[in-house]
C-alpha cells in the first residue's frame, strides 16, 4: 500500500474513534434540518403578515436553510476539535513521530475530515430543503427549478468550507481555547453585525461567510451583492485555502 | 545508532541545548542523565524531527528523522508528557499508529499483552492512572519492533513493581542489540540499568563514559574525622603526608588512609576524636558534584569571564564541594 493511503486510513481511524468528534456533526446536522425545518413552518403560518417587499423577496431555499447560522456552529467546532484533539492532548508529537511528513499529515487530515463534512454537509442541505419546502407549502419551490439545486448543493459546499475553514484556522493558532474564542462570536455574532451596520456592510459582504451564503439565494434580490452565487463561493473558497495555507507554513516551521 | 554533532537549540537568547555531540550505541543501555530543565526533552524531541534544531545535526542510521520511511519500524519512543489523546482507546490509538507505518494488526494486541494493557484495550486513556499512560507509551513505542528505542523518564509514575519490569525490558531489548536510550534525572536510577552514560547539564556535554569508569572515577572514600582539637589533628596528619579538608560543619575529610591508621595516630597523640567514620560518596553525590560544576560554568560565563570548562568525570574533590 502506497504511504499517503496509509496515512489517510490511519487518520479515518483517528476521526471515527473520538466519539466527542462525531457528536459534533451530527448535532450540525440535527440543528440545521431541526431549526430550518421549525422557521418554514412558522414562515408559512405567518406568511400572509409579511410586507409587500419581504413577499416579493421571499426566498424559499434560503428560509429552508435558516437553521444553518446555528448548525454551522458545530460545523465549525468539528474542525476546530478534529485538529486541536492533536495539539490539546500531546497525540501530535506521537503523529508526527509517526509520520515525520508534515505535509502529508496535513493533506491526509484535511482530506479525510473534508471528505467526511461534505457527506455530513450535503446531507444536512438536502434533508434541510425536502423537509423545509414541504413545510412552506404553497410558497414552495421546486428542486427542478431554476438554480435550486444550485443553491442546495451550495448549502452544503458551505457547510463543508466553514469547516475546513476552521481547521486551518486551528492549526495556525494551535489552541482548541483561542480557536473557538475567535470562530464561535465571529460567525455567530460580529460577522451578522458587521453585515448590518450601514458602515461596515459593504466590507463585510466579503467575508467568507457573507460571501459564502450568496450560493444557497435563488431571489438574489434578498441578498444584494454585487457579486453572483458563484463569485460569492468563490470568495469562501479563497479564505478556505488562505486559512489552510496560513496552518501549513505553521505546522511546518514550527516546533510541535 | 543515533549520533549528534554539535547540536545546538535556543529559545531567544536561552540556550536549551548546546553543541551537544554524542554517539548512543547499539546493544547497550545508554542512559542520558541530567538534572530537571538540563535540556534532556529538548535534545530527545530534536532526535525525532518534532523541534528542529538551531544548529547542528541529529542522524538515525545517518539518516535525519524525516528521511526514515515507517520510522516506527526504526525507532520507538516513549516521550515525558503524554502524547495520546483521551477520548481514543488504547487500541485504537495503537491501530492509527500501525496503520500509518505499514505494521500488521496482530502486533496491537502483541504489544497490549506485553505491557500488561490487554483488559483496558477497549477503554479511553482519559481514565488510565500515570503508570497505565506510561505503558500505553511504551507499547506505541515497541509497535514497530524497532532496532533504536527511546524513553523520556520511563520510571515516572509506576510503582515498584512497573519499575522493575521497565528496568528488565530495557535490559532485555539492548541483549537483542537494540540500542536503547533512557534519559532520567536519578542517578541512583541509571546506575541500575544503564551500561553506558551520557551526561548534560544546561544543555552542555558533561560527561561521555562507560557506567564502570564512572563508578570507578566517583565512588570515593574518605575517612571522617571529627575532633574539638582540629588543628592539632591536621598537623599530625600532615606530618604522614595526608591534607585534610574540612566540612562546613568542623568535621574533617581524610582521603588515602585507613581510620584504622587516623584512630592510632590520634591516641598516640593524645588527641580527642569525637568521630571517626569511614566514608562512601555516593554516585548521586558525584552525579550532583558534576552537574552542579555546570551551573557554576554557567554563572561565570555570564561574568564574561573566562572560566575553564568542566572536565567530565573524576572531579570529586571536596574542595569544591565546599564552594557550592
Amino acid at each position: 500500500m502506497p504511504h499517503t493511503t496509509r496515512v489517510l486510513r490511519s487518520e479515518w481511524t483517528k476521526i471515527r474513534s473520538v466519539r466527542s468528534t462525531l457528536w459534533t456533526l451530527a448535532t450540525a446536522l440535527a440543528v440545521t434540518v431541526g431549526l430550518s425545518a421549525l422557521i418554514c413552518a412558522f414562515t408559512a403560518s405567518q406568511f400572509d403578515k409579511l410586507g409587500k417587499r419581504e413577499q416579493l423577496t421571499f426566498d424559499a431555499v434560503q428560509t429552508s436553510f435558516s437553521g444553518s447560522g446555528l448548525g454551522q456552529l458545530a460545523m465549525i467546532a468539528f474542525g476546530v476539535m478534529v485538529v486541536s484533539g492533536e495539539y490539546s492532548t500531546g497525540m501530535i508529537r506521537s503523529s508526527l513521530a509517526a509520520v515525520p511528513q508534515r505535509s502529508v499529515f496535513l493533506a491526509a487530515k484535511i482530506l479525510v475530515a473534508g471528505t467526511l463534512v461534505l457527506l455530513v454537509g450535503m446531507a444536512t442541505s438536502f434533508l434541510a430543503f425536502f423537509i423545509g419546502q414541504a413545510l412552506l407549502g404553497e410558497h414552495s419551490v421546486s428542486i427542478e427549478d431554476e438554480g435550486v439545486l444550485r443553491a442546495v448543493v451550495g448549502g452544503g459546499a458551505y457547510m463543508t468550507l466553514i469547516a475546513l475553514f476552521s481547521m486551518g484556522l486551528t492549526f495556525l493558532l494551535r489552541s482548541p481555547l483561542l480557536a473557538f474564542a475567535i470562530l464561535m462570536p465571529f460567525f455567530f455574532l460580529i460577522s451578522n453585525i458587521l453585515g448590518t451596520v450601514d458602515a461596515t456592510k459593504e466590507y463585510a459582504q466579503y467575508l467568507p461567510d457573507q460571501a459564502g451564503k450568496t450560493v444557497t439565494a435563488v431571489v438574489p434580490e434578498s441578498l444584494d451583492r454585487p457579486y453572483g452565487p458563484y463569485e460569492g463561493l468563490l470568495i469562501m473558497v479563497a479564505w478556505t485555502v488562505a486559512a489552510l495555507i496560513a496552518g501549513w507554513i505553521v505546522l511546518k516551521k514550527r516546533d510541535a | 545508532m543515533i549520533e549528534l554533532r554539535e547540536l545546538t537549540k535556543r529559545y531567544g537568547d536561552k540556550t536549551a541545548v548546546d553543541h551537544l555531540s554524542f554517539s548512543v550505541r547499539p546493544g547497550i543501555v545508554t542512559g542520558f542523565l541530567g538534572p530537571n530543565g538540563a535540556g534532556k526533552s529538548t535534545t530527545m524531541r530534536m532526535m525525532l524531527g518534532l523541534d528542529s534544531p538551531t544548529s547542528g545535526d541529529v542522524r538515525i542510521d545517518g539518516k535525519h528523522y524525516d528521511q526514515l520511511r515507517d520510522p516506527l519500524n526504526y525507532i520507538g519512543a516513549l516521550l515525558e508528557a503524554k502524547a495520546v489523546h483521551g477520548g481514543r482507546t488504547a487500541y485504537n490509538h495503537l491501530l492509527c499508529m500501525a496503520q500509518s507505518n505499514n505494521i500488521p494488526k496482530k502486533r496491537i494486541s502483541q504489544v497490549l499483552d506485553l505491557v500488561g494493557l490487554s483488559e483496558v484495550a477497549k477503554k479511553r486513556p482519559k481514565g488510565f492512572s500515570l503508570g497505565m499512560g506510561q505503558r500505553l507509551g511504551i507499547a506505541a513505542a515497541l509497535l514497530g519492533d524497532p532496532k533504536i528505542l527511546m524513553f523520556d523518564e520511563p520510571v515516572n509514575g509506576l510503582d515498584p513493581e512497573g519499575i522493575h519490569w521497565i528496568r528488565n525490558l530495557m535490559q532485555h531489548l539492548a541483549s537483542e542489540g537494540r540500542t536503547v536510550f533512557v534519559s532520567s534525572h536519578l542517578m541512583s536510577e541509571m546506575s541500575l540499568t544503564a551500561e553506558h552514560l551520557v551526561v548534560i547539564g544546561r544543555g552542555k556535554l558533561l560527561a561521555d563514559t562507560s557506567m564502570s569508569d564512572f563508578i570507578a572515577e566517583n565512588s570515593r572514600t574518605y575517612v571522617r574525622v571529627r575532633t574539638p582539637e582540629p588543628e592539632r589533628m591536621r598537623d599530625i596528619l600532615a606530618s604522614v603526608g595526608v591534607m585534610p579538608a574540612f566540612d562546613k560543619d568542623g568535621s574533617m575529610q581524610v582521603e588515602g588512609i585507613e581510620p584504622a591508621q587516623v584512630g592510632e595516630m590520634a591516641a598516640y597523640y593524645r588527641v580527642v576524636l569525637h568521630e571517626l567514620s569511614p566514608q562512601k560518596a555516593s554516585l548521586e553525590e558525584a552525579f550532583m558534584q558534576l552537574t552542579a560544576e555546570s551551573v557554576e560554568y554557567h554563572a561565570q560565563e555570564q561574568g564574561a569571564q573566562p572560566a575553564p570548562g568542566p572536565t567530565p568525570g573524576g572531579q570529586t574533590r571536596p574542595a569544591s564541594r565546599r564552594r557550592r
